[in-house]
């Protein structure tokens, strides 16, 4: 089972509902794998507190040319869509920040005079925190392929236990290399404007990815009623609201979990959990059906 | 013309509500959202759109039916698994063929690539259609490099529309958005797009501020926001989330030069940590010109479609309004 938690707008609790439904698991007894891919600004740590076991470079190929073999004949260059390779009196100049790493460049090369070299992008690092396996990427400052480093960090994923993925905000290349291939996605929102038009986008990504999902509101009574509204009108289920507390929002600011510090809150996860095998469940037989 | 963004490593801080009072107490700017993949600016200020323009973020593959020979060269040389095989028909791997042990030497070793002549050859063999390879738009990322490589020129290689962007009046004055396309990429290219696009209007309305809403995080969107800015504000929250990601955000200003403030928000969630949050910032150069108290009128401001300047007369404006001095200041 592979649960994404997504968000489309920043700092509705991704990470919050991630870290607690992976905790709430492990303590009943489930193996249970918290991967975070939020890698421009991962926080998955600072709650879970994990023994970090491995930690590996994530790399991405750039080119490298070799000047001797070069005829300067610049398909190199036209080929390129990203401007990163320029080929000009007898030199070529790489950028390797703009490199997608499409290997265009050395297929095209007719001297064969570009090879492949690494260049680290970030870190991934794994380990575990009570009964939880823990991963997490971290995007070196200034580097842009976070979608790399979210594709290093799902490798890690295991097909016979539950993992949770905590997702980038947004809707755009990071998220989408987050959610794809997720059996579900919980998308957590707050019932403000903002919020309400982020999940809508949220949604209509979703949609286009053909994942089932659901709806977490959190901070459930601090807006309007357009979000539960909008739900409905759309079929979407709702399957947890969690209110404003300041008791949550305090110990959140020092990293402590919500079940850590409201035990009751446990259940309502295990809850949370039941009804996504259960939705997960009612979206294939539905598919099924259709074929 | 200075141009200011406002951006804050984690999400949800209150880096929109903060622009949006902004704008309302800027005598004489442009306002640019930059947070292009989530933008909310809008359900504050109301823009009366003027223009409307399609963004095209770079070029797409498509591949064309009648000229694919299937032979998987696109397959082979595509990085990003954006070729997917149709598995209903399988061309030339032979299977139907009486004898055929699907070895594919056939395919390995055909010099002549001649899409009408392998046509033929399947069809003298007895197969129905050829393998259908198409490119998954989600994951194409437009390198051209199947485009290059496909033997028989089957693949085009088309302008791809991946969002809108829009030119707008605002009470606050003009105003420059964009909505990216449903999981679309290239988000770093649009938002050059509307900063460019912002300063331009900005200068010909003789303008002296532009004022940029940012998106969360470190990433490509946000690097093409603040790349020669003149000063970034950070919002943060007195958090163990916000206060690491505030430290990453402004390592990420520092390389590039940029003068760069804190906000705190909510700041009295949790004091203590507020003042570790400013402490640290002292430390690594970084002024902190505000603290904000939590404060509900975030919310019902948004609710009302006005910023918190038009909602709120109390406390909360008067920090902003202080906030705006400060920053208007370091704006020089």
């Amino acid at each position: 089972m592979i649960i994404s938690i997504a968000s489309g707008k920043g700092g509705t609790g991704k990470t919050t509902i991630s870290t607690n439904l992976a905790i709430s698991l492990a303590n009943a007894g489930r193996q249970v794998q918290y991967l975070d891919c939020d890698a421009e600004e991962p926080n998955g740590h600072i709650f879970l507190k994990p023994n970090i076991e491995i930690i590996e470079n994530v790399t991405v190929g750039v080119p490298e040319v070799d000047l001797e073999k070069c005829n300067g004949c610049d398909k190199c260059g036209q080929l390129c869509q990203y401007s990163a390779i320029v080929s000009m009196k007898g030199t070529v100049l790489v950028f390797e920040n703009l490199c997608h790493s499409c290997g265009g460049c050395m297929a095209i090369c007719p001297t064969r005079a570009i090879i492949e070299k690494q260049r680290k992008i970030g870190i991934a690092e794994f380990g575990k925190s009570n009964g939880v396996i823990f991963g997490h990427g971290k995007l070196d400052i200034g580097a842009i392929q976070t979608p790399a480093l979210i594709r290093h960090i799902k490798e890690k994923i295991q097909k016979n236990i539950i993992n949770i993925i905590d997702a980038p905000p947004g809707t755009s290349c990071p998220v989408i290399a987050a959610v794809k291939d997720s059996d579900f996605v919980l998308l957590v929102t707050e019932p403000t404007p903002f919020g309400l038009n982020d999940l809508a986008l949220a949604v209509g990504m979703i949609r286009q990815l053909k994942i089932p999902f659901a709806v977490v509101i959190n901070r459930s009574d601090i807006g309007d009623d357009a979000v539960v509204r909008y739900c409905q009108r759309e079929n979407i289920e709702v399957l947890l609201q969690i209110p404003n507390d300041r008791r949550i929002a305090e110990n959140y600011s020092r990293g402590v979990m919500i079940v850590e510090a409201i035990p009751d809150y446990e259940k309502k996860f295990l809850k949370l959990y039941e009804d996504i095998e259960k939705l997960k469940g009612n979206y294939e037989r539905i598919g099924h059906n259709k074929r | 013309m200075k141009e200011l963004v406002i951006i804050s490593g984690k999400g949800g801080t209150g880096k929109t509500s903060i622009a949006a009072a902004f704008a309302s107490l800027a005598k004489n700017a442009v306002i640019a959202d930059c947070d292009v993949d989530a933008a909310d600016l809008h359900l504050v200020l109301s823009p009366q759109i003027r223009q409307k323009s399609d963004f095209s973020g770079g070029k797409q593959a498509f591949i064309r039916i009648d000229k694919c020979i299937g032979c998987g060269a696109c397959l082979a040389h595509c990085r990003f698994g954006a070729v997917v095989q149709d598995d209903s028909a399988d061309g030339l791997t032979t299977s139907g063929v009486k004898d055929c042990e699907n070895c594919e030497v056939c395919k390995r070793s055909c010099s002549i690539r001649n899409h009408t002549l392998i046509r033929e050859m399947q069809q003298s063999m007895g197969l129905a259609s050829p393998t259908l390879f198409r490119i998954d738009p989600v994951a194409c990322e437009g390198c051209k490099v199947c485009v290059e490589f496909c033997p028989v020129k089957a693949i085009d290689f088309k302008e791809a529309v991946n969002g809108q962007w829009f030119v707008s009046d605002t009470r606050f004055g003009p105003m420059v958005h964009a909505q990216l396309g449903i999981a679309e990429e290239n988000s770093g290219k649009l938002v050059t797009l509307i900063r460019r696009e912002a300063k331009r209007i900005a200068q010909e309305h003789k303008k002296d501020l532009l004022i940029i809403d940012g998106s969360p995080g470190i990433g490509c969107p946000v690097i093409a926001s603040i790349t020669g800015a003149d000063l970034v504000l950070v919002v943060t929250e007195p958090t163990l989330s916000g206060k690491h990601d505030l430290e990453r955000v402004a390592k990420l200003t520092k390389n590039f030069g940029i003068k760069t403030l804190v906000c705190i928000n909510k700041a009295d969630i949790n004091p203590e940590m507020s003042r570790n949050i400013a402490d640290n910032a002292a430390k690594n150069g970084l002024k902190v010109v505000g603290e904000i108290p939590y404060d509900d009128s975030f919310t019902k401001a948004q609710i009302m479609k006005a910023t918190l300047i038009e909602y709120t007369g109390g406390e909360i404006a008067e920090k902003i309004k202080s906030l705006w001095r400060e920053v208007t200041y370091e704006l020089g």
